[in-house]
């Protein structure tokens, strides 16, 4: 049981912007093993334990949005691949872009 | 054992249950109940057990309260309700101990009152059309046949006071337990506004 007193700590800092690899544990049947999902954090948005980030790839030329729980016990760790430059906190016009119109600025 | 606690509604948050998922929980604020008096069926009638919680000022409660408190030796409680066929000694007192992770329990509280609404709110009737000079936009429609029966049913759903009334939610899981806080933790939402006053009492009893 996870509450808002004890949430998970050392958490990864990550922003909007940032490329991310989320490791998430899948239960398959008895079996468990580790799904990774990488792209680009579009926002974070909520707050304690109910905060959530929305993360977007392009898989096999079709974009997959995916929101994940910031602290659920499914994720098992959470990996900055680059750190990006971003004047918003919500990246949605990416959605509208194509090519290389599509990317982020790289931080220094 | 008595069958039932009372609390207050505090707030609702989230949680994520041992396999992962996320589930909405409201939190219930359970001081331990005192048992204040015990009535039988020789004396009273019924046997039920009168407990109190929400402790107060003694100037706050009337002087036959606190002299009640007064004898018990112990501070004076704000709320004082009757569980039925429950059993209990003076002193004793039920807490969130009587609840465990797992449970369903049926919560019943004041819901939060509306007022007096129309069909609409308050039985989700359908409404008229809003354009075209329409004048039965909120209108409750017929309510009944004409010459015969020359009255109307009792029961019809009509405008009228809406909420504000004791509702119950069954079967909630409890989520959590917390001693420490003098919280339980149940899955879904609940009845009333936040301080409500909440009876919690687990299913089948």
């Amino acid at each position: 049981m996870i509450t808002s007193e004890n949430l998970q700590r050392n958490q990864t800092d990550f922003k909007p912007g940032d490329t991310v690899r989320v490791h998430y544990r899948v239960i398959e049947g008895n079996r468990e093993r580790t799904q990774v999902f990488e792209g680009l954090c579009l926002a974070r948005r909520g707050s304690g334990i109910s905060e959530t980030f929305l993360v977007r790839k392009n898989s096999f030329g079709v974009a997959v949005e995916r929101i994940f729980p910031l602290h659920s016990p499914k994720i098992a760790k959470i990996e900055v691949v680059t750190r990006g430059d971003v004047r918003r906190a919500k990246l949605y016009y990416i959605r509208e872009k194509v090519g290389k119109k599509a990317r982020v600025k790289r931080a220094r | 054992m008595a069958t039932a606690v009372f609390g207050r509604k505090k707030h609702m948050t989230q949680a994520f249950e041992d396999d992962g998922t996320l589930v909405g929980v409201t939190v219930i604020e359970v001081e331990p109940n005192f048992i204040t008096a015990v009535k039988t069926e020789d004396d009273d009638g019924y046997n039920a057990v009168q407990v109190g919680f929400g402790i107060v000022p003694t100037r706050k409660v009337n002087r036959p309260h606190a002299g009640q408190f007064e004898k018990h030796e112990t501070p004076p409680r704000r709320h004082l309700r009757e569980v039925r066929d429950a059993t209990g000694e003076i002193g004793q007192t039920i807490g969130v101990d009587a609840f465990e992770v797992g449970d369903k329990v049926h919560v019943s509280a004041t819901s939060k009152g509306k007022g007096f609404q129309g069909t609409v709110k308050r039985h989700g009737f359908g409404r008229g059309p809003v354009s075209h000079g329409s004048h039965n936009i909120r209108q409750p429609g017929s309510v009944g046949a004409s010459a015969d029966p020359s009255r109307i049913f009792p029961g019809q759903k009509m405008p009228g006071q809406t909420g504000n009334r004791t509702a119950t939610i069954k079967n909630l899981r409890v989520v959590n337990v917390d001693p420490e806080r003098n919280e339980i933790w149940v899955r879904g939402g609940i009845p009333g506004g936040k301080n409500a006053v909440v009876r919690i009492r687990k299913a089948g009893d």
